[in-house]
């Protein structure tokens, strides 16, 4: 391995410089705001988690996780989602708490190092958990919440698209009956292998209406319409279930007069048993990846004994900043260049444009290295130099 | 429906391919388009822009998003493992990944070597034969391998067949048939559903596979 020059960092870890993290926080602060005003509570939790709690509870693959030993040898992760470490939290520390509990966070999660760009090992993600309550009107609210922040972040043009995975395992289960048949499908959907659906599909001892069915179901996508073709489609119970559900949730958007952003996709399937009814997703333009994701996820909290519904969802602040582009500039600033026998009035200067909201740098002109650099990087420079004259001199 | 859709395709023959299955489908793409040796080419009565990158590479390009759609190989995608839609097969330059060797070669006791373009796949495939070997991973005339000793096997693309027995090498062991594949970036598979819907289906009609949709 050669010797590491001094600049380096590692793999995937990224500096936020003054341009770049004003506008990531003007972004965040944003949307802080609209959870707070929705009343979601942000929350804290500690960057390290045991590997056999928080780490096996999470939705991230193993191998993606970052992990490391602690004195004792357990295994232990640097948090790589913010959802299994809520849901440990509302079945320890909020465990008197009722249901329904309203949590949001802002945090940086990690991401075992790869090697390509694009890739980051730590980043930030905002998020609420909606916890305790099994509603559509909860499903509706959490994903209003999210076109809201998205709105407020100044974004022009992104689209939700809303599945349920509900319906895609009443589908499958319907045609194959068995459980492992249908993962081997899943497996598929959820590498995004549409071809390797269907040649599997083809091959299967199936008549060529069940084919036919399976087949359509990648096809199952569009506008809130697609949601007749659904119905059509399967008529079990809990795929009924699953389109009474989406088409409750269709009436609660157009309530918040948000429905114009959804679109539909039953094939969206993020995870392999993680999530268990709708899952959502939001695309920016000018960007190939996913801004944030969610869905309902009614099975977590009982690993950590307290079983309850829930539904939530996180956005990813570094790719938010790429989408809407660098826009915070460093604020203007006043500069107020001194000598030192001026100094007494020059702090006094300074601190009554402070009250006035002003951000006033104090400079002594000694520590100089170049005073017409030092006049260009700010919108005023307050000259209090050389013997006191009748009132201060402006430049 | 006047959005515009960037594509990502192989240099030379997929390309050229590609381009008369797009023409097949009714998209109005300028006669001698293919000849062109630009990187980039625009076809604004189809409103397509084409994109021309290394086969191995045309999955990284959608990845990314800097292209909403891409024409690879298979043999890329098992290889590469991007995250991106696999909506349909183009049957087109259909080859198989096979295992060659030199007509004497016997298992030994030795550490096995293998020499491929594809080192990823290379390790899946002999892993579910349950068999641990040696990766040394070649850019190109992979076949000069087994022949200097380099590896006892390789794994490749094989066509005709004519390569391998032309310097005296045979097909031990066929992984996988290959044909070429239209993959999509996520985020463009659903921001320009219906263009790429339209796409993928009149694509689809010309090389005979819509009723499988």
């Amino acid at each position: 391995m050669s010797k590491l020059f001094m600049f380096e960092k590692p793999l995937g870890m990224r500096d936020a410089l003054p341009g770049y993290f004003q506008t990531k926080r003007n972004v965040q602060r944003v949307i802080n705001d609209e959870w707070e005003s929705w009343g979601y509570l942000p929350v804290e939790t500690p960057t390290l988690e045991y590997y056999d709690t928080v780490g096996s509870a999470s939705a991230i693959l193993d191998h993606q996780l970052f992990k490391l030993l602690d004195q004792q040898g357990r295994t232990l992760v640097l948090r790589p989602d913010m959802t299994a470490p809520i849901a440990r939290v509302t079945a320890s520390g909020l465990q008197n708490q009722h249901f329904p509990i309203r949590l949001a966070y802002h945090t940086n999660v990690f991401r075992a190092q790869q090697l390509e760009a694009g890739r980051p090992a730590e980043f930030e993600q905002l998020g609420v958990e909606l916890i305790g309550d099994g509603t559509s009107s909860a499903n509706g609210e959490v994903v209003s919440l999210m076109i809201e922040a998205l709105r407020k972040t100044g974004l022009t043009t992104f689209q939700i698209t809303v599945g349920h995975v509900g319906y895609v395992n009443a589908l499958l289960e319907e045609v194959l009956g068995n459980d492992e048949r249908a993962d081997d499908l899943r497996r598929f959907l959820y590498e995004k292998n549409y071809v390797g659906y269907r040649q599997h599909v083809e091959n299967l001892p199936l008549s060529s209406l069940d084919k036919k069915k399976l087949n359509s179901l990648l096809r199952l996508r569009g506008d809130w319409r697609t949601l007749d073709e659904a119905v059509n489609l399967v008529q079990t119970p809990a795929a009924r279930e699953a389109v009474e559900e989406l088409q409750e949730m269709k009436a609660v958007l157009e309530h918040y007069e948000l429905s114009d952003y959804i679109k539909l996709d039953f094939n969206l399937f993020m995870h392999m048993s993680y999530y268990t009814g709708i899952v959502f997703e939001s695309y920016g333009n000018n960007l190939g990846v996913p801004l944030g994701s969610g869905g309902r996820y009614d099975e977590l909290l009982q690993q950590f004994n307290r079983p309850a519904q829930a539904v939530g969802f996180g956005l990813r602040l570094d790719l938010l900043v790429e989408a809407l582009g660098l826009t915070g500039a460093v604020p203007s600033q006043t500069c107020i260049l001194f000598s030192p026998e001026r100094r007494p009035e020059a702090v006094d200067h300074a601190r009554k444009l402070r009250e006035t909201g002003k951000r006033v740098v104090l400079q002594d002109i000694r520590g100089v290295e170049d005073v017409d650099q030092l006049s260009d990087s700010y919108e005023d420079v307050i000259s209090m130099i050389g013997k006191k004259k009748e009132g201060a001199a402006h430049e | 429906m006047n959005e515009w859709l960037t594509i990502a395709m192989p240099k030379g023959r997929i390309f050229e391919e590609a381009v008369q299955l797009l023409r097949k489908a009714e998209f109005p793409i300028p006669p001698e388009f293919e000849e062109s040796r630009k990187l980039i080419v625009d076809a604004p009565e189809a409103n397509m822009r084409f994109i021309l990158a290394k086969p191995m590479d045309v999955p990284t390009y959608v990845e990314h998003g800097v292209a909403d759609i891409g024409v690879a190989g298979k043999d890329t995608m098992i290889e590469e493992e991007r995250d991106v839609y696999e909506v349909l097969d183009l049957h087109i330059s259909a080859c198989y990944l096979a295992v060659a060797g030199l007509p004497e070669y016997e298992k030994t006791d030795v550490n096995p070597k293998v020499a491929s373009k594809y080192p990823n796949l290379a390790t899946q495939y002999f892993k579910q034969q349950g068999e641990q070997v040696e990766i040394i991973k070649l850019n190109g005339s992979i076949e000069l391998a087994p022949l200097v000793g380099l590896a006892d096997r390789i794994v490749d693309i094989v066509s005709t067949g004519q390569t391998l027995k032309e310097n005296g090498l045979i097909e031990l062991e066929t992984i996988v048939p290959i044909t070429s594949r239209l993959i999509v970036n996520p985020v463009s598979y659903r921001l320009k559903d219906t263009v790429i819907d339209d796409l993928v289906e009149r694509v689809a009609q010309v090389i005979g596979v819509e009723e499988q949709l």
